[in-house]
């Protein structure tokens, strides 16, 4: 017979879980305010380029995207493969743009036209030539803010 | 007394709770997009006479990226890792070299005159250029740019660029211009 009975009441105390609701909800809240839907899906292939000198993008609700790039695998069939101009949800011609930036002004208020920015979303193996057409297409519209769009190179 | 109102049954609220984190821990999207910010030139006016910029040919440097992606920085063709020491010596001109860009004395706000370096890049490309290249050799020249802030943030005010206050670098973006000018496209490729 043992002389260290052990008593049968002992057994790991349970955690306090009246905080925990708490704790999810502060990280709900977290990540309600930093997410931001998905507006348009891509429908190029898109592989930015590497560049290491990059700086963030200040205001992301005054910026426009066009993507530029080979259509993706299952719409190659539909579109070829040569490098495609998507605005918002669909291919267009770079004549398009034209109508794209200035539909794209009339939703920003009057303040904030003059800093409207347009990233160029345009993956890396596109040629020159098509990024040549739609910068002076962006000039004649007067959209002179640009940013190429690029990605950090890995760490080596 | 009244009666007393039940209470609601609060133990799954951490359910939900949990739902909706999942849900938006699920549609979140943390990348922020980055980029080389760019001013492009506006458009000529069509009325005017297209009037020749006169800039000093020592003042400016013409890199050219043609459809091989091989690149011509001045004179001599280079490798894109030569090209950031080339446009760093072409912009600071330590020495005062006939051949590279003449300096400017300017007054700056806050901080007196500095030689203000007049040169200014050209960059020019072929239609069959990749965006890479483009990309890595825009990189290369933002890059020479910021090192020359950088060099002259610790000189003159003993940090880094980025470590500055907003004044200190004004001043430094005044005192080293980023002049990139990217040419009205041309057709380089002759038939």
């Amino acid at each position: 017979m043992s002389k260290f009975k052990q008593s049968e009441k002992r057994t790991v105390p349970q955690p306090p879980s009246g905080s925990l609701s708490d704790i999810v909800f502060m990280l709900l809240f977290f990540f309600m305010v930093t997410t931001t839907m998905r507006e348009t899906e891509s429908k190029v292939q898109l592989r930015l380029p590497e560049a290491s000198e990059i700086a963030k993008l200040e205001r992301k609700d005054l910026t426009s995207y066009i993507n530029i790039g080979t259509p993706t695998r299952n719409l190659q069939s539909q579109f070829g493969t040569d490098s495609r101009i998507q605005l918002n949800d669909s291919f267009k011609t770079v004549d398009e743009i034209r109508d794209f930036i200035a539909a794209e002004r009339d939703a920003m208020s009057e303040a904030d036209r003059s800093f409207m920015t347009v990233a160029l979303k345009v993956d890396e193996n596109t040629r020159m030539g098509i990024v040549t057409d739609v910068k002076q297409e962006l000039r004649k519209c007067s959209a002179l803010k640009i940013m190429y769009t690029a990605r950090k190179p890995a760490e080596d | 007394m009244g009666k007393k109102t039940p209470e609601i049954n609060s133990s799954s609220t951490a359910d939900m709770a949990f739902l909706l984190l999942c849900f938006f821990m699920m549609t979140t999207t943390m990348d922020q997009d980055k980029g080389l910010q760019r001013r492009l030139p506006p458009m000529p006016d069509p009325n005017q006479k297209a009037q020749d910029q006169k800039v000093n040919r020592r003042n400016i440097i013409v890199v050219k990226i043609n459809s091989a992606d091989r690149l011509l920085a001045g004179t001599e063709p280079m490798h894109v890792s030569q090209l950031k020491d080339k446009i760093k010596e072409f912009l600071s001109n330590p020495y005062n070299d006939p051949n590279l860009p003449e300096k400017e004395e300017k007054e700056i706000e806050g901080f007196g005159t500095y030689m203000v370096s007049k040169g200014v890049i050209s960059l020019q490309n072929d239609r069959g250029t990749s965006y890479q290249a483009y990309i890595a050799v825009q990189n290369e020249l933002v890059k020479a740019v910021n090192e020359l802030r950088d060099e002259f943030a610790i000189a003159n005010f003993g940090k880094l660029y980025i470590k500055c206050n907003e004044d200190e670098q004004k001043v430094v973006r005044e005192a080293i211009p980023q002049n990139i000018s990217e040419a009205e496209p041309k057709d380089v490729s002759k038939k």
